[in-house]
């Protein structure tokens, strides 16, 4: 083998990883988005901006010279009441009123939070640090960090803990129960207001532990949720919107497709590859890699 | 005898659509009572908003005397008055056992809920063999099982069941009605049955109304109704 072509592949292992840690935190914000649209069938276009808010909140609890565990603390609080709010005065209200007024309405709260961020934060941008020291390994021709090793561990964590209270705990059931049938878990007693809210809430914690994470790629500003939602919708919808390990899948493959396409061929071009892998999977299999095609529920 | 549900007066609407029409109603405690009619009559508009799907445009509603016609549907639930719906409703994508937890939602008695358990499978002992199986992967009639099973698991001390004979094999609705009429004399849970298949219900039941359009149209104790000529005509096919 020629040594170009070697380097090639260390080249390639090298994006593949960093497409891991990448994709791990597409991942931690795509949950939120298909827990949310598991239960009550909204795509919220505003997950981003929760996360965009837990950040900033991070971002002013550092300052205040908080602990970063502390920040963290504040950031997943902060997105996951904000996440409560919303849903309680915005959402809620017009929960009956069909799936397009609804997605408008979370088109049009998303643009709400991105310009009172600019109002409240100012457009400037901010600066998380890494969450721990980072600490380069070489091996071999690879690089790996420990902040990348710590995001993915965290990630799966995270998927355990959901795959636990899913399965394990009377309130995940219930999450089960009134994303498949709420009227009928309503009639089991199942205040399923209540379970909305917390699964907003837990939803938007998991993306404001992802924003702090995030800080060591990039930096904290008000839109930053724009494209940070959009590329976990993609993530979601590839992986099959609903599903769990669907949305952790799917950010792994869009995290790891761009870093290969931004490596490999044009760093420009890393926006555009999770579009077309979107655009492939609706064309191929519109429920996504993990969706079953459900039939109406009668 | 006293009365565990009154409905009084009321009125059910789907926007303009008045679907039930000032309806009166009456239960007493430890009776199964039928609520005939034909498809569209308003039968399972009448249940839902007993049980708080629905919320009536007038009248009210007393279980044990207290109104719960303004109440949202998990509350009633946890005054004692559970549903089994039209059309099962079971949750397929947990397993039998779920399910069946997910009916006992409201209380934290371990002991009860695991008896209560023991109680349903012997009841229905196809749902023991199947515990840990995915709904879903159940058949129609025992999706029904579970649901009524499911339903009884919260210990109401009224049982809703909506049509629990429909599209099932016969041999199954037999072995259902067995069951509700035993939940009813060994639980001494008071049971309001809707159904098309007027036979069974009525020969299971104390009393029957009969709903005709959102009004009730018709009202006596079983034997009457199975003795009535309008009703032969209208339900029992002959």
């Amino acid at each position: 083998m020629s040594q170009n072509f070697i380097y090639f592949l260390w080249d390639c292992l090298q994006y593949f990883i960093n497409g891991i840690a990448q994709g791990s935190l597409y991942a931690m914000v795509a949950l939120g988005y298909t827990m949310v649209y598991g239960i009550i069938r909204l795509v919220n276009f505003a997950h981003g901006e929760f996360l965009m808010i837990g950040a900033m909140c991070g971002f002013y609890a550092l300052r205040a010279h908080l602990p970063m565990p502390a920040a963290i603390l504040v950031a997943m609080l902060s997105s996951g009441i904000i996440a409560i709010a919303v849903e309680r005065l915005v959402y809620r209200p017009i929960r009956k009123s069909g799936r397009i007024p609804a997605l408008i309405t979370a088109i049009g709260t998303s643009l709400f939070f991105q310009y009172f961020g600019q109002l409240v934060f100012g457009a400037d941008p901010k600066t998380i640090p890494p969450f721990i020291d980072e600490k380069i390994y070489n091996l071999g021709e690879i690089n790996v960090s420990n902040v990348q090793i710590a995001i993915f561990c965290i990630t799966l964590f995270v998927l355990l803990f959901l795959f636990w209270l899913t399965h394990y705990t009377k309130v995940g059931k219930a999450m089960r129960a009134v994303s498949f049938n709420l009227p009928a878990a309503e009639l089991m007693g199942i205040n399923t207001n209540k379970i909305i809210s917390f699964t907003f809430f837990l939803g938007a914690a998991l993306a404001g532990l992802g924003g702090m994470l995030m800080g060591y790629t990039m930096s904290v500003e008000p839109m930053m949720g724009m494209n940070l939602g959009t590329k976990a919708f993609v993530a979601a919808v590839v992986g099959g919107i609903g599903i769990i390990p669907g949305a952790a899948l799917g950010g792994f493959i869009i995290g790891i497709a761009e870093n290969l396409v931004a490596g490999l061929y044009k760093s420009s071009f890393r926006d555009a590859v999770s579009f077309f892998i979107l655009i492939l999977i609706l064309l191929v299999k519109p429920s996504g890699i993990l969706g079953k095609n459900m039939k109406e529920k009668v | 005898m006293t009365t565990i549900l009154e409905i009084k007066n009321v009125d059910v609407h789907y926007g303009a659509i008045h679907a039930v029409k000032k309806i009166n109603l009456q239960l007493n405690k430890g009776e199964i009572v039928t609520l005939l009619g034909s498809n569209g009559a308003g039968k399972t508009t009448t249940l839902h908003t007993i049980s708080g799907l629905l919320t009536p445009s007038g009248g009210e509603i007393l279980f044990n005397g207290a109104p719960i016609h303004k109440m949202p549907a998990h509350k009633i639930t946890s005054l004692g008055l559970a549903q089994s719906p039209e059309g099962r409703q079971v949750f397929a994508n947990l397993t039998i056992r779920e399910n069946l937890e997910m009916g006992a939602y409201l209380r934290n008695d371990k002991k009860e809920i695991e008896a209560d358990l023991q109680y349903v499978y012997r009841l229905f002992p196809k749902l023991k063999e199947r515990e840990s199986q995915l709904a879903q992967t159940l058949s129609g009639g025992e999706q029904q099982m579970l649901a009524i099973a499911r339903a009884y698991m919260s210990k109401p001390t009224l049982l809703l069941l909506d049509e629990p004979s429909l599209g099932i094999a016969p041999i199954l609705v037999a072995s259902i009605f067995k069951a509700i009429k035993e939940i009813n004399e060994q639980k001494g849970m008071t049971i309001l049955l809707v159904e098309q298949n007027a036979y069974l219900a009525l020969s299971v039941s104390n009393r029957a109304y009969v709903l005709t359009n959102g009004e009730i149209s018709l009202q006596g104790s079983a034997k009457e109704l199975l003795a009535n000529e309008e009703i032969k005509k209208a339900y029992l096919g002959h």
